[in-house]
């Protein structure tokens, strides 16, 4: 699902430096706190977090070998997607609930949304940001889907099915009545831009943004 | 001369055997006060001081409390998870001390139907009580309390092993610190409960069964325990595994015999498997322990609502399943995952791939033990055990 974000430097499994765009998820998470951790991956950030944040986390990852994988750095991981298997979780079972790079992938991306913010107090979402100036600029000038070191799989094949802008998810937010704590947008190697994060600049400048919503 | 002469005179198996259930009675759940009985059980490793180092390892329906021993006493073979426990193992007995007990109803040397009834001096037989799984746990936690152990550092089993672990796990949650149950379910499908039906079905219809008094009879109906075990063993393979090992290949010989000789290698080995199964294992154990497993059901006091089997529950789980098991599926796996998510437990659900069936928890299956490595090591570091 990750495939948003180019990791070409693989990262042991206990180096306590994570990807860029997973630092900044991490610096918004309170220490001894329960996270949820959907679309975990390799448990880079959820071990991350459990090591030098002591949460008690958990995660929930689509491929077979993100879990095991998980498992075996003793992660408390399940195999599941976003779409399906968060119903069964309680409500506010978690302080923070993570959709990192995910949501563009998931079938109803407002349902997962909304289970997001019934399951934890407070949701972390971040996604590819489609009104970036590149996308524009293939789809206006090239007049192909935009493909680039971030979006690098062909239309045909990418899991990612829902794609928005920073624009759209704020109207979407805002029709679903939930408070954007905090908002980002990231450069292509997942650094913060120092810009007002909601705005017809940020959408265009903006590779990746990162929101912090609460009800 | 009587078998049941012989069953008294047998020698003792090796390991350990504790007498309990002498001042309180075991109560099964079938109602009967059962004792005082027996366990047979092998230990592995130290017991260190805080008593917080014990893994207790729960058997299959056909396993027995050999699990890592270098020779069993009966088949001359290595115990049946030497892959898994042992020094410098997964579960590493350098490190753990690791508990099996032969369950109540079995045949190696805990009280079973083959054991001699106090009260008439004859084998048990068809006497012996129906058991539950939850009566094999309660007889288990027993000889833990024997054993001075407040908190099991982790419960672990394959198969009816896996129902043991969920067991202890919804009845004494706060006696576990880690669970993993491998290749299991909540509760026995009607399809494995067929095909126990026709297994003991096999039995009972062995003239030599003689109405379960074959001891006393000085008989033993291996016909009938024969067929019953290769009926099993097929459903605890795979057809892939099963067209990889044999296809149609013939037997020591170069052209079908037009006979109903074992032509096939298949057959050869599954009469080879039945063969040897009856050596080692008491009928009419087998029924009782078939039995069991098919009463098993932990959602049925919760009206079919499993999370509630596990509600404030802090013990941390691994939840194991195997691609191609047909008789304990992913599906199985998961819900019990669910209903454990449901009630807010810590846990981990892995689908192992691989096609050798049911039986791959027993086997040289590098991701299975990458996992459960993983697993029992994180859960190390959480209890503190270095």
């Amino acid at each position: 699902m990750d495939e948003t974000i180019s990791n070409s430097t693989a990262i042991p499994a206990h180096s306590d430096r994570i990807r860029v765009d997973l630092q900044l998820i991490a610096d918004m998470i309170e220490p001894g706190t329960r996270v949820l951790d959907i679309g975990c991956g390799d448990g880079e950030l959820l071990g991350y977090l459990t090591r030098t944040k002591k949460v008690d986390g958990r995660g929930l990852e689509l491929s077979n070998e993100g879990v095991r994988n998980c498992v075996a750095q003793g992660l408390p991981v399940m195999q599941g997607d976003a779409d399906r298997d968060l119903a069964d979780y309680p409500d506010g079972a978690f302080d923070y609930a993570i959709l990192s790079q995910t949501l563009q992938a998931t079938q109803r991306p407002k349902e997962v949304l909304s289970e997001l913010l019934r399951i934890g107090k407070q949701a972390i979402v971040s996604f590819p940001n489609f009104g970036h100036w590149r996308a524009r600029f293939d789809l206006m000038f090239r007049g192909r889907m935009p493909q680039n070191p971030n979006l690098p799989i062909m239309w045909y094949e990418t899991p990612n099915i829902h794609f928005c802008t920073v624009l759209d998810f704020v109207a979407l937010c805002k029709e679903m009545d939930l408070t954007i704590e905090r908002s980002m947008v990231l450069n292509e190697s997942g650094s913060k831009l120092s810009l007002g994060s909601q705005t017809r600049f940020s959408n265009f400048l903006g590779n990746q943004a990162l929101f912090m919503l609460s009800k | 001369m009587s078998t049941a002469t012989n069953t008294q005179k047998r020698p003792p198996l090796p390991g350990h055997h504790m007498v309990l259930g002498e001042t309180e009675k075991l109560r099964l759940d079938s109602g009967v006060e059962f004792g005082p009985f027996t366990l047979a059980y092998q230990t592995y490793g130290e017991l260190n001081a805080d008593k917080s180092n014990a893994i207790l390892v729960c058997h299959a329906l056909t396993g027995d409390q050999y699990v890592a021993d270098d020779v069993h006493p009966i088949t001359g073979k290595e115990g049946w998870w030497s892959e898994i426990v042992g020094p410098a193992k997964i579960i590493d007995t350098d490190k753990y001390f690791v508990i099996c007990s032969n369950v109540i109803g079995g045949c190696l040397g805990s009280t079973g139907p083959k054991e001699i009834n106090p009260e008439t001096g004859k084998p048990w037989g068809l006497d012996f009580p129906v058991i539950t799984i939850a009566d094999m746990v309660r007889a288990q936690t027993m000889l833990i309390d024997a054993l001075g152990i407040d908190m099991l550092f982790a419960v672990i089993g394959g198969s009816m092993g896996g129902m043991q672990v969920l067991e202890w796990c919804k009845s004494y949650p706060e006696r576990v610190y880690a669970a993993a149950p491998i290749a299991t379910s909540f509760r026995h499908s009607a399809q494995n409960i067929a095909f126990h039906e026709v297994g003991r079905q096999a039995v009972m219809a062995d003239p030599d069964w003689c109405g379960g008094n074959y001891l006393l009879e000085g008989k033993k109906p291996s016909r009938g325990l024969a067929v019953a075990r290769m009926t099993a063993h097929i459903t605890y393979l795979s057809q892939p595994a099963l067209h990889r090992k044999f296809g149609r290949k013939l037997q020591n010989r170069g052209a079908i015999t037009y006979s109903f000789d074992n032509d096939f290698q298949i057959e050869s080995y599954l009469r080879h498997q039945g063969k040897s199964f009856v050596d080692r294992f008491d009928a009419n154990s087998y029924l009782y322990i078939t039995r069991a497993m098919d009463y098993f059901d932990l959602s049925l006091e919760y009206d079919g609502r499993l999370a509630e089997a596990f509600q404030g529950c802090k013990t941390r789980f691994c939840v194991v399943s195997f691609s191609s098991d047909w008789c304990f599926t992913t599906a199985e796996s998961r819900i019990v995952a669910h209903a454990l998510n449901a009630a807010s437990c810590n846990v981990s659900c892995v689908e192992i791939e691989s096609d050798k069936g049911h039986d791959a928890f027993l086997l040289d299956e590098p991701d299975f033990h990458m996992v459960l490595s993983g697993f029992i090591e994180g859960a190390a570091e959480g209890r503190g055990l270095k």
